[in-house]
């Protein structure tokens, strides 16, 4: 029986989850339990919603460098207009969603780079974010914030929502049509084409559903925050993508995996945690996030090789 | 008619039309008695964005998806390796510089092997790589704030006949890489390489090492910017470096270069980086936010790239 | 016979005309396809075959004459073709290698909806297989990717005959079997018959005659842009097919130099892939590279450049120059004057220590400008100010320019007008006499003839080599076709 290509997408980031998992429990027993993993993945489930996002992005083979700053700025919504008057947060969302489809026709209508559109909208969210929360306050909405504190028995609340999450995700966009023709404009527009769908519709939804995902981004962050600042997300456009990177998602030809992409996200969460266990000093964070991203890229390529030599035996 | 010609020929002519009448307007704004110093402090903000936007240049004019996000880490890394090194002492100065050079020649190597190495987008390679040379800026720094050598200082922060030192540099710098682009080999291989790989592949052109030297090449002018940077500001932060990862791509973009590659132009970010300069300042002096000020540099970057589009210009 | 021939048709092209600039890919073609007909079409590089094919399919519009799917002559276009039942297999393969076999399907047939699509395109899909291919083993849930090349081709193939709400009428398969084995292929014709028992029609394009002769009722012969032959597969043999395909001219006679062969190749390359014969090529030669378009020409002069060029060093002195047939994919920079794009590979010889030389850069083009005469006021002007024909002076001109001694041509001629051809041609002899070496893919028969030696490819293979007067159109013909096991 051999394996799918997607199946063995999935074994890296699967494995690289359980053996850093296996490590802290290993270090710290204490971790073991409801509370630990709580506070473990207290974060993953805003970065999962992210990286979820910037997967929809990339599997119509473009790259979000704004994803950061949108998320940013939707917390500041969320902590203001959303909290405050429902409505008009409400509004504000759909119209930041309608702004990523639009972003979504141009780049593709126009031919223009999507690295560069996305930086400039960068700004753009920057800017909005700063305007609406210039110090750092906000309050949460009272449902946002129960909702992200509530401790459903036996498992955390942050791994209860990434399994959500996953499967969610993985229903729409591996299972369902509207996901098969995101994928597939990734894979070769042009038989997408030929067979008469209409590309700029698809590109205008996949851009839309990234939009909401990372809105869903935004209200999480400050349901655990309880509070919101202009910077508040700006980790989250490297982050997502080292997550989908991670999850075994590739850079073009809409290979992508929702619930590795998921994974990637707890595992990126748990790393923070799994280096300071490590007693690795924190001036090294940063640098062996880094370190394990090459170390998995180096990782895929060797299976990628691997997989080849086989078929062309 | 010519004249219509000369400004589709020249698009940096617009980023200094640009700057020009901001500067005007700000002047007007502050009753003239602020141009001298205006004018001096735009030079040489502006001086540090040109150092870096010329790096991203190169790497940019190599062709789509060409970008060097390690050019902040790389600042961040050199500013403080050096001055760590010089001690506060002025013989070391030259050693300092002599490092800094080697250390950006170290990075850029290192990214281009990433990127050929595990055959990955050099957007992923070179931000891994800032990880990690982030790390090390970190690790060094240790908190510690170390003040460079006293001439080096000096140098940095004063001015002959009114024009700033790091401005002269600069525009030293930007000089020689004019030559380099439009008198060398390496300028044609490199546009040759932005417009179409496989062409230029089947031209003869060693493409692999030409873009490895881009590549070291950006990071050496990053690490060199760090310095003259750290120096300039009396020692070197972590955060430093960290305006100029959107600034380099943005300069180079409203500059004029093609943002589908091959085509660079030197002139352009001088006029961008002057521009953002002085919108910042005008839109102090009238009193608007950060909020305002990135909001319009944003849809600036958006507008310039719609009227400039990325689809090449089939005349 | 009669009866069969009356019998209604599915599409009509009459007197289809369609030119491309100053080249007439079609020039009056009647092309009928009735109901319950396997109709075969061969036709050596440019004959207009694939061009027909992509008017019937609606991807093209003839400009004049007409269209007529079932009859109907209103609409016209890739949706009316569909919605008409015309379905195509394209040469290269339209599959989103990212998704299942199901998945494509799904992207396939938009009128496939519903919540259990997929247990139905699967079940559509597995059906199609295991008629035309029984025993088949592919795993219809597998990624595309997963899939041998072979596999890819037969999913393909079932997907276009497999009927949802519009079922196929006309399934048109452009060299169905090019990846698949004899079994397979012997698998798929049987089933293109009982397809056409049934009451559908097939327009089969394939380089194995073989084939064509064994599967098609009726055997349509294209050359230049006409037909020039529609009959009966039963009235035809291999030989006739050839013959048919070939110029009706006499052949003119060529002179060619009678080549002193030096003692050792200046290039040579041993079998591609184990398979066929070796290339070499010797010193003065004009060299041939024969046979149908994409059976590996391209790659091999590729193979031969790449492999003596460096990638990471420049080479100290290029023994090789490679001269663009797709201009625009790996011939021209856009962006640059007509100087630059004629001087990029000698720019070594042109500089000194690397800063160029602009001087002598303005007379090593104002010299080619004037052998090869490039029609510009100036050369400072855009590359893509010059017509197609110019520009591949320029591309003719940058390669000679160099010292390299043998040069790579990558069918160079596509698409340039006759002036410029017979140019080309007059410096390519002088060249080849003051002793450089050219190796000429070249789709055009007329200017296979013009080589001393030709070397004919199928299927990723030399396959045969002719040389001096056996270099005919007749015998490039016999060996770019395969016999096939009929004949």
């Amino acid at each position: 029986m051999k394996l799918s290509s997607s199946a063995v997408r999935l074994i890296i980031p699967a494995a690289s989850l359980a053996v850093l998992l296996a490590a802290v429990f290993y270090m710290q027993p204490r971790a073991m339990s409801y509370t630990g993993l709580n506070l473990l993945f207290n974060l993953a489930v805003p970065i999962a919603l992210a990286t979820v996002a910037q997967m929809v992005i990339m599997a119509v083979n473009d790259l979000d460098l704004s994803m950061g700053t949108f998320v940013s700025f939707c917390a500041c919504v969320t902590a203001t207009f959303l909290q405050a008057s429902p409505g008009t947060g409400i509004l504000i969302f759909l119209g930041a969603i309608a702004a990523y489809a639009a972003m979504g026709v141009i780049i593709y209508v126009r031919e223009l780079p999507a690295i560069v559109v996305t930086l400039g909208m960068s700004f753009v969210w920057g800017g909005l974010a700063v305007l609406i929360l210039p110090s750092p306050g906000g309050t949460a909405p009272g449902w946002a914030r129960w909702l992200m504190t509530s401790k459903p028995p036996f498992v955390p609340m942050a791994i209860v929502a990434s399994v959500v999450i996953a499967l969610a995700t993985h229903f729409l966009i591996m299972r369902s049509s509207f996901g098969v023709l995101i994928r597939g404009a990734g894979g070769n527009v042009r038989s997408v084409e030929r067979a008469g769908w209409s590309v700029v519709k698809v590109r205008a939804a996949a851009y839309a559903l990234a939009g909401f995902f990372a809105v869903l981004s935004g209200i999480a962050l400050v349901g655990l925050t309880t509070s919101a600042d202009a910077n508040i997300a700006l980790r989250y456009t490297l982050l997502s993508i080292a997550g989908v990177i991670l999850g075994g998602g590739e850079f073009v030809g809409g290979k992508i995996s929702p619930i590795g992409a998921v994974i990637g996200a707890l595992t990126l969460a748990l790393a923070g945690s799994f280096l300071s266990f490590m007693r690795i000093s924190p001036d090294w964070q940063i640098g062996a996030q880094g370190a394990i991203l090459i170390v998995v890229l180096a990782m895929r390529l060797f299976l990628n090789r691997l997989e080849k030599r086989e078929k062309s035996r | 008619m010519n004249g219509h010609r000369l400004l589709l020929a020249k698009p940096w002519i617009w980023s200094f039309a640009a700057t020009a009448s901001v500067w005007i307007i700000t002047v007007l704004f502050t009753g003239g008695a602020s141009s001298v110093g205006l004018s001096q402090a735009a030079l040489t903000f502006a001086a540090f964005s040109v150092i870096v936007g010329i790096g991203q240049m190169f790497v940019i004019t190599l062709g789509p998806g060409n970008i060097d996000l390690s050019v902040p880490a790389t600042m961040t890394l050199s500013g403080t390796l050096a001055l760590k090194l010089m001690d506060v002492q002025d013989s070391m100065i030259l050693v300092g510089l002599i490092l800094s050079i080697l250390l950006g020649a170290i990075i850029g190597l290192g990214n281009y092997a990433l990127i050929k190495i595990l055959k990955i987008p050099p957007i992923i390679a070179t931000l891994s790589m800032s990880f990690i040379v982030q790390s090390t800026a970190i690790w060094t720094n240790r908190g510690l704030r170390i003040k460079p050598p006293e001439t080096l200082a000096s140098f940095t922060t004063s001015s002959l006949l009114g024009i700033p030192h790091v401005a002269i540099v600069a525009l030293i710098l930007s000089a020689f890489a004019w030559l380099l682009l439009e008198k060398t080999i390496y300028g044609r291989w490199i546009s040759a390489i932005g417009q179409s790989t496989f062409a230029a592949r089947m031209a003869g052109i060693p493409v692999d090492g030409t873009r490895l030297v881009t590549y070291m090449l950006c990071a050496v002018l990053a690490s060199v910017c760090g310095y003259l940077l750290a120096s300039f500001s009396g020692g070197a932060a972590l955060n430093m470096g960290a305006e100029y990862l959107l600034m380099s791509i943005a300069v180079v973009v409203i500059g004029g270069t093609a943002v589908a590659g091959g085509n660079s132009n030197i002139p352009g970010i001088w006029g961008a980086s002057l521009f953002m300069f002085l919108v910042v300042s005008m839109l102090n002096t009238y009193g608007f936010g950060a909020g305002f000020r990135l909001i319009l540099t944003g849809l600036l970057i958006i507008a310039v790239i719609l009227v400039a589009g990325g689809r090449r210009s089939t005349r | 016979m009669t009866a069969n021939l009356m019998k209604n048709e599915v599409v009509a092209a009459r007197g289809v005309k369609l030119a491309f600039g100053a080249v007439k890919a079609l020039d009056g073609v009647d092309l009928v396809i009735r109901a319950g007909e396997c109709v075969g079409l061969v036709g050596h590089n440019g004959a207009g075959k694939s061009t027909i094919v992509n008017v019937i399919n609606g991807g093209l519009s003839p400009q004049e004459g007409v269209v007529s799917y079932g009859g109907e002559t209103s609409g016209h276009g890739i949706a009316t073709a569909r919605a008409s039942g015309v379905r195509c297999v394209f040469q290269e393969l339209s599959l989103c290698p990212n998704l299942t076999v199901n998945e494509n399907v799904r992207i396939m047939h938009p009128d496939l909806k519903g919540w259990n699509w997929r247990s139905r395109a699967l079940e559509l899909v597995k059906k199609q297989l295991q008629e035309i291919f029984p025993g088949h083993g592919i795993d219809c849930d597998s990624t595309v990717d997963d899939l041998s090349i072979a596999e890819r081709q037969m999913v393909e193939i079932a997907i276009s005959f497999a009927g949802f709400v519009v079922p196929p009428k006309l399934v048109i398969l452009d060299e169905p079997t090019s990846s698949l084995d004899a079994g397979l292929a012997a698998q798929m014709m049987a089933y293109i018959r009982r397809f056409v028992a049934d009451g559908g029609a097939v327009l089969l394009i394939s380089h194995i005659l073989g084939e064509i002769l064994s599967t098609a009722d009726r055997i349509v012969v294209m050359k230049d842009g006409r037909v020039v032959a529609d009959r009966l597969a039963s009235e035809m043999n291999a030989r006739s097919l050839v013959e048919a395909m070939g110029n009706v001219v006499r052949e003119q006679e060529y002179q060619r130099s009678g080549i002193a062969r030096s003692s050792s190749p200046v290039l040579s390359m041993p079998p591609r892939r184990g398979r066929g014969l070796a290339f070499e090529a010797y010193r003065g030669e004009i060299v041939g590279l024969a046979g149908l378009g994409g059976h590996g020409q391209t790659e091999t002069l590729l193979d031969l450049y790449l492999s003596r060029n460096g990638n990471w060093w420049p080479t100290p002195r290029d023994e090789l120059a490679f001269v663009a047939g797709d201009r625009s994919l790996n011939g021209t920079f856009p962006l640059w004057s007509i100087l630059k794009n004629l001087t990029i590979a000698s720019l070594q010889e042109l500089s000194s220590r690397t800063f160029i030389d602009n001087a002598r850069e303005n007379r090593l083009g104002l010299g080619w400008k004037n052998r090869i005469e490039i029609r510009t006021p100036d050369l400072e002007n855009r590359i893509l100010s010059l017509s197609g024909g110019n520009q591949q002076k320029v591309l003719f001109a940058r390669a000679l320019a160099t010292t390299a001694r043998t040069v790579l041509m990558d069918d160079p001629m596509r698409g340039v007008d006759v002036g410029t051809k017979q140019e080309v041609y007059e410096i390519l002899r002088s060249e080849a006499a003051s002793g450089r070496s050219f190796i000429w893919y070249s789709t055009e028969m007329d200017e296979i003839r013009l080589c001393d030696r030709v070397y004919v490819f199928r299927e990723g293979a030399i396959v045969a080599e002719l040389a001096g007067e056996a270099v005919t159109e007749k015998n490039v013909l016999a060996a770019s076709f395969s016999a096939g096991e009929a004949a």
